[in-house]
């Protein structure tokens, strides 16, 4: 952070779960896999980390065993720390903590690790959206404004299907939320909350104690909705890259879009790089007859046959005379010799014999879950 | 189980220059020279060395250490991170008596055999930066154990027409080295030594100290450690290594040892999972392969843009080829940029060059009419080539252009 504030990160890992409810069958929406080498809980744990935080706590609620396993000890984001660092926040981890029901539980559960942070500030962020965001700025904008709580916004163009797995804003002139509608039904051009939230702590602790005592558990409800009115809530708005995943389809569609160049420079530039777990691949082969185009390619890829508008994972195999289209392959998939695919997203290890042939649509891409063998 | 011994300790020589790699070891230790898209030579080493189960190696650093250092860090990338033990860099240092530099081979474990001492070793391996292999170091040392030897060298067995480029040891039907020779004109043998040696460490402890203490002797293992031992008759064995074993102390050695992965006939296997190197990995997103790209034959890593035509071609970490432009049978280092229109052919690009469109850097070798004009064109690293230049086979650039 630029200036001396302390700012504490917060990660809720399994918030939206729901909305992929086939990838995140065996992990949580942090540990999803995107972008042929990431999961999505590297965009706010690197962002936090490139603005300055160096404490942050991810609070997870179950399937978490793939999340652990990928954060480790945090050093591949330079959070194993003697001071600050990474923290994991499973549920029942003390008395007080049970199952929660929303955010404002999940919050009360992990107090007694807030508490004990010096921070100032609280950054707020699900892994839902995919996005490289410099929160020192909006920390700045925070404490600026004088608000209650800062929300991150972007302007968007959404369909039905996508605002039902959002928070929308209202703004006034001077950039106040003057309303909230949660899961509305409704589309075109809107102000989607993309679920970051920067408050200070005692704010926060004032909030999530008050609301403990009433039973209260919904942050969006309970707080942004409700209390609307009441506290200054202010809107930043980003307007850098970002990819909001909702759906299937709109998860098909977030990893697409790193085909264009002009989206993947806005996500990693140099100066901010994404970390994420390191794997040790070899670099990627290309054999002879093999044909790549407009394609990512992780590494430890084998790549004998044709590839084209696809986002291949670390370790993918793809047998000769094989063409894949359209598609997606996790870690570790291996496509046979002379098969066909096109619009398919394949979960990690998935094995697909020779000569198969596997055909999804643009709007419903066929899925193979963690290890299916076709 | 914790204890303060190691049975076996590694030592790996990475002081020297290698000066035969031209402009590409200016500002850095041959070890630390990129090789196979996203290692270094020094990769090897160290992950045969974790993977052999041996976790305490020091790595004795001389000239231009600053890269090595920085790589090499605290061993974290080959799980050489530990807390009794791990990966050590150690350059010279000043004493009470005075400070000098490394005199040689011997002179490098001379100075440093305290830093062995506090393992309290049987055995130590002595290892080189210079070579490309993968190798169980445990085999060898169960072999040495078996042996009951002093030294074991690892050899490799060599057509006799090339054996006159190595040192070559002579030894009787028990593996026995019952004689050796440095590059010898007439070789008795094929047995090439690789540079890799495994010592009971008592007893070279005390040759390290004699030939220290003798002013007329080389400070050095081929030239005196290892001729004193002969004299003395101690138990010398020969340790036979079939796999894939290559020197990169040469410019043409370090781009066919590149090319050899590209050939599925050679057994150097990156892909094998039993078997990994390990590497300080970079924090790039995915290569992106877009859709005037051409690849066939070739290797490429995270963090590369590639639009042109590329063929038989090893491509490191974050280097960009525009559209129009190709590159065949070469080598593009990390970080560097091959704009539209120009022509890579049988060469080595070094880290973050620029090679400005209509460049041409190397040529075919059947373009060219005498064989003996022809090598590989060679640029060194952070070098601009501007537009239409052209660089010739054999060519060594190692300023802007």
């Amino acid at each position: 952070m630029s200036s001396n504030r302390k700012v504490l990160g917060l990660i809720f890992s399994n918030m939206h779960d729901n909305t992929i409810p086939d990838i995140t069958k065996e992990r949580t929406m942090g540990s999803v896999l995107f972008g042929g080498r990431y999961r999505l809980i590297d965009f706010p744990l690197s962002s936090m980390v490139n603005s300055g935080v160096d404490e942050v706590g991810v609070i997870t609620k179950s399937n978490y065993q793939s999340l652990l396993d990928h954060l480790g000890s945090g050093r591949e984001w330079d959070l194993a720390r003697k001071i600050g660092g990474l923290h994991l926040l499973p549920p029942f981890s003390h008395v007080q903590s049970g199952m929660y029901r929303g955010r404002l539980e999940a919050l009360y559960g992990v107090w007694d690790f807030i508490k004990t942070s010096d921070a100032d500030y609280v950054i707020m962020s699900d892994c839902d959206v995919v996005a490289n965001i410099d929160y020192s700025k909006i920390v700045e904008y925070h404490v600026e404004t004088g608000a209650d709580i800062t929300a991150v916004y972007a302007k968007d163009v959404v369909t039905t299907e996508q605002a039902q797995h959002a928070t929308v804003f209202s703004i006034n002139d001077e950039g106040r939320i003057v309303d909230v509608l949660i899961n509305p039904v409704i589309s075109g051009a809107c102000n989607i909350s993309l679920n970051m939230f920067i408050l200070s702590k005692e704010f926060l602790k004032n909030i999530v104690l008050e609301s403990a005592s009433r039973s209260l558990y919904s942050f969006e409800q309970a707080i942004l909705q409700a209390r609307t009115h009441e506290y200054k809530i202010m809107a930043y708005r980003y307007d850098g890259y970002f990819s909001k995943i909702t759906s299937m389809e709109t998860f098909y569609k977030a990893n697409m879009s790193l085909l264009n160049t002009d989206n993947r420079s806005k996500l990693f530039p140099e100066t901010s790089p994404i970390y994420t777990k390191v794997r040790d691949n070899p670099p990627a082969k290309f054999a002879i007859g093999a044909s790549v185009k407009n394609s990512l390619i992780g590494d430890g890829c084998i790549i004998e046959g044709t590839v084209e508008n696809s986002v291949l994972f670390r370790g993918v195999k793809v047998g000769k005379g094989a063409v894949v289209k359209n598609s997606i392959l996790m870690q570790d998939t291996n496509i046979g010799s002379k098969c066909d695919i096109n619009y398919v997203i394949t979960d990690k290890n998935v094995k697909i014999s020779d000569m198969r042939l596997l055909t999804g649509s643009q709007n419903y891409p066929l899925f193979l879950g963690k290890g299916a063998v076709i | 189980m914790y204890t303060t011994k190691k049975e076996c300790v590694a030592m790996l020589l990475a002081g020297g220059q290698g000066s035969r790699l031209y402009a590409l070891t200016h500002d850095m230790a041959k070890p630390a020279v990129p090789y196979g898209g996203k290692y270094r030579i020094i990769d090897f080493p160290l992950s045969n060395c974790i993977n052999s189960g041996i976790d305490t190696v020091g790595v004795l650093t001389q000239y231009q250490p600053l890269a090595l250092h920085d790589y090499i860090g605290n061993g974290q990338p080959w799980d050489l991170d530990k807390q009794y033990g791990g990966a050590h860099c150690l350059p010279p240092y000043q004493t009470a008596l005075g400070a000098e530099w490394y005199k040689g081979t011997a002179n490098a474990i001379y100075q440093n055999m305290a830093f062995i001492d506090r393992y309290d070793p049987d055995y130590v391996v002595m290892l080189s930066g210079d070579h490309i292999y993968k190798m169980d170091y445990n085999k060898m040392l169960q072999f040495h154990k078996e042996k009951k030897a002093v030294a074991t060298i690892a050899v490799q067995d060599v057509p006799l027409e090339e054996a006159s480029r190595f040192g070559i040891m002579i030894t009787d039907d028990d593996s026995n080295i019952i004689d050796f020779e440095e590059k010898p004109k007439n070789p008795r043998s094929t047995y090439a030594s690789m540079g890799i040696y495994i010592f009971t460490w008592k007893k070279l402890r005390q040759y390290l100290i004699d030939n220290e203490n003798n002013p007329d002797e080389d400070k050095d293992f081929g030239k005196a450690i290892i001729p004193n031992m002969l004299k003395a008759k101690e138990k010398m064995v020969a340790y036979m290594f079939e796999g894939y074993w290559k020197d990169v102390g040469t410019l043409d050695s370090l781009w066919e040892a590149n090319m050899d992965l590209l050939n599925p006939n050679i057994p150097i296997d990156l892909y094998d999972p039993e078997w990994k190197m390990y590497s300080r990995n970079p924090i790039m997103p995915p290569q992106y392969i877009g859709p005037d790209a051409v690849v066939e034959n070739s290797m490429i890593t995270d963090g590369c843009v590639i639009n042109g035509t590329i063929d038989f071609s090893v491509i490191f970490e974050g280097v960009t080829i525009e559209a129009g432009a190709t590159v065949t049978d070469s080598i593009i280092m990390p970080g560097s940029v091959i704009k539209s229109g120009a022509i890579v052919e049988y060469a080595i690009v070094g880290e973050n060059c620029v090679v400005n469109s209509g460049v041409q850097i190397g040529a075919r070798p059947e373009t060219v009419e005498n064989r003996d004009d022809w090598g590989i064109a060679v640029v060194g690293h952070n070098i601009t080539i501007s537009e239409n230049a052209k660089v010739l086979p054999k060519q060594i650039i190692s300023e802007n252009m």
